[in-house]
């Protein structure tokens, strides 16, 4: 049933039908919402037996998590910024112990200085902690991706956390037509977990014990390995979505007009629609632009985007976060898929704590690639002349 | 534009950004009837009501009322509100009278 | 004036762009979200967001609101409006409201004095006092639904009957007599206005739905 809804109810209605056992959070703007609506389905009744805990902290709720996910209940939280660092010890911990928490993060800029709004610096810098990471574009496929993100966690050949992520604010807090899933078809697409292994008082186990450096390195490996399989996984699972639901999202990437293209153009999040959108233009303008969507970020679909631009000159890729002291997060990544190639990459970086991206913004900026007014690299678009002083 | 290192910022910042624009209402002080004795001032959220001397009582006491700062009253009426001897009324701004 | 209509009559693509403006607390986003729903509800697509200074009441806040006979699929916020709607009569003392206003466009305001408040921003303005209104029905200084009523009642961009039904499924959470008192203070705007569409036409201004054939 279409409706048009916020954001965050969408993804709390989506988390609701997948039927989790224990959901635990701590509210920080702009996620709050998210676990404010299912706390007031757990106070209506609508969760049937899931435990709703109020943790002290993110800390706290993710550790909370990782003790449930261990004696195998279906686990669920959201959170995004401060809160997701302070998360992170434990999160490094869900991935070793292979622990399929699902969350939700509502991308949000890190401090200081103090910041509310929207990017993905969040999220990145839980990039190398074995959390499988996708970006939506809009409140359809967020509200679409809940029950596929238990699906692929939960795969015995994954067992590995997973973030999807959504723009805090702009989808979080955006009212947008969203199809509503329906129970049947959940129930159906997802099956209770099965989980390989959990404890209970009676049959008690350790997660997560002490290695020495004569098994360590297996166990790493073995994430690694995970996180590699679960390629196939997750792409299967897009699939079936697709199938089951009629709405398909794509594989890892989308890519869009790339076959002829000399500048692809990357982006990802709530930014794909508007990117998209211009790139379309200047193709009706007969400049040879291709558009790719990047889907899952971890594990990264390096061979998918090295065989979109085998044709392409330049690439394009608007980053939303920074690493400091090197090229941006997604860039990275992408030069290293196209290693062998000779394509020049350009990495705009833009929106950081949410500055607005306009659309003039987006189309100068592919139009100066295309015509060779910028050079390759990372470099910030829209961003004001500054000079550093001391207050 | 010019930022500072490390986003350091110097106390009392915020009294750039005058509020007193920001309320439908303000409070209007009934000096006769005011007794001095500070409620308002301690509950004000905005820290904008202070105590000034208006002369001397027939005691030849010195006599202190209540008075509004204008320029960062946000309306929200808490003054009135915790006020015991009713010497605080609202009233809506002239702009929205209409 | 539904897709439908739209489709009907050669099917050309429409995208409204509407802005709002007012503080923190009077509904600004609400404004923008109740006419997504109530738009939706008539057969288009809808988006609408907001954009804080600071999360607290009194502050100048804005919300944008797109309606199309296609999925939205810009999310950047609105420079070049079709019409702005002005929810608080001092926000235009610190934000520049009337920013990027198309031509043809118009302002919808919460202002005492239209003649005065044309003459300060410069272009067409069809004032209606919210605050009064507000604090008449609802004894609260909450505009935005005033002001819903009165940008909808000018602009036909949604029925009054669907309006209504909107703001009651709104409003019902906080039980029915709020929702009622909502919904006749909307009706009222809303007609208030709409006897002002000839106006529309007169000046030369424009009208969201018309479709040239």
């Amino acid at each position: 049933m279409m409706k048009v809804v916020r954001g965050f109810y969408a993804v709390a209605y989506s988390v609701k039908l997948c039927r989790p056992d224990v959901i635990c959070a701590y509210p920080i703007t702009p996620q709050s919402e998210i676990v404010e609506n299912i706390a007031q389905m757990y106070a209506n009744g609508e969760l049937g037996n899931c435990e709703y805990i109020t943790a002290e902290s993110e800390f706290g709720a993710a550790s909370i998590l990782v003790g449930a996910s261990a004696t195998g209940a279906r686990t669920y939280t959201a959170t995004c910024s401060q809160g997701l660092i302070l998360m992170s010890e434990v999160l490094w911990n869900a991935a070793g112990m292979r622990l399929p928490i699902v969350l939700t993060i509502a991308n949000r800029s890190l401090s200081a200085p103090l910041s509310i709004w929207n990017d993905h610096q969040d999220s990145m810098a839980m990039r190398d902690a074995g959390i499988i990471q996708m970006y939506v574009e809009n409140n359809q496929e967020v509200h679409d991706m809940m029950p596929q993100a238990f699906k692929i966690a939960e795969n015995h050949k994954v067992m590995l956390p997973m973030m999807v992520c959504m723009d805090g604010y702009k989808l979080t807090h955006a009212y947008e037509p969203v199809d509503l899933l329906n129970q049947e078809m959940v129930d159906e697409f997802l099956p209770p977990y099965d989980p390989p292994v959990k404890m209970t008082t009676k049959d008690p186990y350790t997660f997560g014990s002490y290695a020495t450096p004569a098994s360590y390195m297996e166990f790493r490996a073995a994430v690694y390995n995970a996180m590699e399989r679960s390629k196939k996984i997750i792409e299967d699972v897009y699939k079936e979505w697709a199938e089951v639901s009629g709405r398909n999202w794509g594989g890892h990437i989308v890519a869009e007009n790339c076959e002829d293209a000399d500048v692809c153009v990357m982006a990802m999040g709530s930014l794909v629609g508007l990117v998209r959108e211009v790139v379309k233009e200047l193709r009706g303008e007969g400049k040879k632009v291709g558009f790719i969507k990047i889907r899952t970020f971890r594990p990264f679909p390096a061979e998918e985007i090295a065989k979109a631009v085998d044709n392409c000159q330049k690439i394009i890729v608007f980053e939303r976060s920074l690493s400091m002291g090197s090229d941006a997060p997604v860039t990275l990544d992408v030069k290293s898929a196209i290693h062998k190639k000779a394509i020049d990459v350009y990495s705009p970086v833009v929106g950081l704590g949410g500055r607005d991206v306009p659309h003039k913004l987006v189309k100068s900026t592919i139009e100066e690639v295309i015509e060779n007014k910028a050079k390759p690299g990372t470099y910030f678009k829209g961003l004001k002349d500054y000079e550093e002083v001391i207050v | 534009m010019k930022i500072t290192l490390g986003a350091v910022s110097r106390p009392l910042e915020s009294l750039k950004i005058k509020t007193g624009d920001w309320g439908t209402e303000y409070p209007v002080i009934i000096e006769e009837n005011c007794k001095g004795c500070g409620d308002c001032v301690v509950y004000c959220p905005d820290l904008c009501i202070e105590l000034v001397e208006v002369g001397k009582d027939e005691k030849g006491k010195v006599r202190k009322v209540a008075k509004v700062n204008y320029d960062y009253c946000k309306g929200c009426g808490t003054c009135s509100v915790v006020c015991k001897h009713e010497a605080i009324k609202m009233e809506i701004k002239e702009l929205y009278r209409g | 004036m539904t897709l439908f209509v739209a489709k009907k009559n050669g099917g050309v693509f429409i995208l409204l762009e509407v802005r709002f403006h007012g503080r923190g607390g009077q509904g600004v986003v609400t404004s923008a979200d109740v006419l997504a729903v109530a738009a939706f509800k008539e057969g288009f697509y809808t988006l609408s967001f907001p954009t804080f200074g600071a999360e607290k009441r009194g502050t100048p806040v804005a919300s944008f609101l797109r309606i199309s006979d296609k999925p939205v699929v810009l999310r950047d916020e609105i420079y070049e409006p079709d019409y702005v709607v002005i929810l608080d009569p001092t926000v235009m003392e610190s934000v520049n409201v009337v920013s990027g206003l198309k031509d043809g466009g118009f302002v919808v305001a919460n202002y005492p004095r239209e003649k005065e408040l044309e003459d300060k921003l410069g272009v067409k303005v069809f004032a209606i006092n919210a605050t009064k209104l507000a604090m008449e029905y609802l004894g609260r200084p909450i505009t935005n639904t005033v002001m819903v009523g009165a940008f909808a009642g000018i602009t036909g961009i949604v029925k009054l009957d669907t309006l209504k039904e909107t703001i009651m499924e709104w409003f019902s959470k906080k039980g029915e007599e709020i929702a009622k008192k909502n919904a006749d203070l909307v009706e009222n705007a809303y007609k208030t206005l709409e006897k002002r569409r000839d106006e529309v036409k007169k000046l030369g201004l424009k009208m969201p739905f018309e479709v040239k054939v």
